[in-house]
């Protein structure tokens, strides 16, 4: 299946990356590589089989709405690399 | 707005569910806590982290659909909803896409008299993303995380709203139905119950539907209506300027009066949905959904019927009550203690609601009890304080939340009813203002106001005004005929 450059940009926009022509060349070719293996599940004849999204037959996992500690503060914003007045400090957003 | 268009609109109102924990973990729900206080590496997107689902939001999101005459689904599933934005750390929001847990069912409520059926498309569960606060002294953006995974229902309504005041109906109708369930503490203006207002006009007579716009996060009825009525005006200028509507979602600025479109993001709608694997489906059996049903309290529109025919309070009195159950359920204390259900209404629907409305107060936030109500309105039944001095008394209940009995008495409000007393001062009053008694007698009936006015004067307000009347008339006629 051929994955078009438009395409490939496409997603890169959406997952917020940057990609010289070089890349979007060899994304184009490594996605259109993949989308051909998954393909292959078109081969298979599903007649009278009912979709599923998951591979377990599990349902009903369900917890009681019962409180827990939560963390403490420091130990959940130890891996931001900026911060301020208890927050995570990003660049500004733009609405 | 021109009468040659009309406006079709439809709401997604999204309400915070009041569970103790969050949607997927066990951090809690509470509002206004120190940032990044209540939260663990699931709700701030750690890999490899494990969610569950909290049994609590399947059953609030279930008698939501039962109270707004959904099908229940028996078989339902979370997906992930993806992009990018810092308040969302896992960079997709667990949501519902095509298999919500509610569908197809509707609501019925009156606007300006006039009955109104708005159908709702569905109703789904999902979490809520976190905050972002601007930082002005460093113009950064601040992320606090409390929020994330706060459990929502969204309830999404077909485009069936024709108007501003429809809007609003609606949306008290959804409101007053999460109050009566008891599962959303619709508080908006903490965001607990927010709404978008998807609009598009067109001219009468044309079928099809125009371009719409979705202006977000409406939280107050003010702001819902103000920005409908913006967003109205805006089209329909367009419109006739020969401008193009394009679908866009777009802000209110409140404080500004003002809608204004977001930056266009022309990916925004590509948020390339798949089923969540890390939670299982959910799958209700008849006997769940039924026991929900049968445990599900009275709904306001059937409480109103209520107090209209077995009460007999007018229909907008018995609206405005039910609307609020906490509102309600003070009336039905109020009346339980005294017996008069019109005198209660009548003071709920004046007095309490102004004042409340003059301090920003809700009910609950009340000094006095509603049993306190109730015994004022006996104290007038009885004749023990009359109407007038009722009112002060309470304002003093409003002030200090002490008993009507003991401010009547500490004050010395009984009422006069002694007729010899009341007599005595009706003749003083008459001796003093000679020139009254005059124009009565030459047939000038308003002068006898005057003379009950002095008479209710010199009795501080305490005697009883039929009985002043009476003996006023008494004595002026002897004057008359004497």
């Amino acid at each position: 299946m051929k994955i078009t450059h438009e395409e490939v940009k496409h997603i890169a926009k959406l997952a917020k990356l940057s990609l010289s022509e070089e890349e979007v060349e060899k994304y184009a070719k490594d996605l259109g590589g993949i989308a051909e293996f998954v393909e292959k599940l078109n081969e298979v004849d599903v007649t009278g089989v009912n979709p599923t999204a998951h591979a377990v037959d599990k349902y009903n996992v369900f917890r009681a709405d019962e409180l827990k500690d939560s963390y403490n503060r420091e130990a959940i914003l130890k891996n931001a690399p900026s911060k301020e007045a208890g927050c995570i400090s990003v660049p500004k957003v733009v609405e | 707005m021109r009468e040659d268009y009309e406006v079709i609109i439809g709401l997604e109102v999204h309400a915070e569910l009041a569970t103790k924990t969050k949607i997927y973990c066990s951090c809690s729900t509470e509002f206004g806590s120190d940032p990044n206080t209540h939260c663990c590496p699931i709700c701030t997107g750690m890999p490899g982290v494990l969610p569950v689902l909290n049994e609590k939001v399947v059953e609030y999101a279930v008698k939501m659909g039962l109270a707004t005459n959904c099908k229940i689904a028996r078989f339902s599933k979370q997906d992930r909803k993806n992009y990018f934005y810092p308040d969302l750390p896992k960079a997709y929001q667990t949501s519902q896409y095509d298999l919500p847990l509610c569908y197809e069912g509707h609501v019925d409520f009156k606007v300006n008299g006039e009955p109104k059926t708005v159908g709702i498309t569905r109703i789904h569960i999902e979490e809520d993303a976190g905050k972002l606060i601007h930082d002005p002294y460093t113009g950064d953006t601040l992320v606090d995380l409390n929020r994330c995974g706060v459990p929502l229902i969204e309830i999404v309504s077909e485009p069936d709203i024709r108007s501003k005041d429809e809007a609003i109906e609606y949306m008290q109708t959804l409101k007053s139905i999460l109050e009566y369930l008891e599962i959303c503490d619709c508080k908006m203006q903490e965001g607990s119950l927010r709404c978008d207002v998807n609009l598009s006009v067109r001219k009468k007579g044309e079928t099809k539907f125009g371009t719409r716009t979705e202006t977000k996060n409406l939280n107050s009825f003010k702001a819902i209506g103000r920005a409908i009525e913006f967003e109205i005006d805006r089209q329909i200028k367009e419109l006739e300027n020969g401008g193009t509507i394009y679908q866009e979602t777009r802000r209110w600025d409140d404080d500004k009066g003002i809608g204004y479109a977001m930056r266009t993001k022309e990916d925004a709608h590509d948020y390339r949905y798949f089923p969540e694997p890390d939670l299982a489906p959910i799958v209700l059996s008849d006997d769940y959904v039924n026991g929900i049903e049968a445990a599900l309290p009275e709904m306001p529109n059937v409480r109103r019927e209520r107090y209209i025919t077995e009460l007999g309070l007018p229909e907008y009195d018995a609206t405005q009550i039910t609307n609020s159950k906490k509102m309600a359920e003070f009336f039905d204390k109020a009346v339980a203690k005294c017996g008069n259900a019109k005198l209660v209404s009548n003071w709920l629907m004046s007095d309490v609601s102004r004042k409340l409305n003059e301090s920003e107060m809700e009910i609950d936030n009340i000094k006095f009890t509603a049993e306190d109500l109730g015994d004022l309105i006996t104290l007038i039944d009885k004749g023990t304080i009359s109407s007038a001095i009722a009112k002060k008394v309470f304002e003093d209940m409003f002030e200090t939340g002490d008993a009507p009995a003991k401010i009547v008495e500490s004050k010395g409000l009984v009422q006069i009813t002694d007729e010899s007393a009341i007599r005595d001062l009706v003749i003083s009053v008459i001796n003093e203002n000679e020139q009254s008694v005059q124009d009565f007698i030459n047939g000038k009936d308003k002068a006898v106001g005057f003379i009950v006015g002095q008479t209710m004067k010199a009795s501080k307000g305490k005697a009883n005004p039929g009985i002043v009347n009476k003996l006023i008339m008494e004595e002026l006629n002897k004057r008359k005929n004497g």
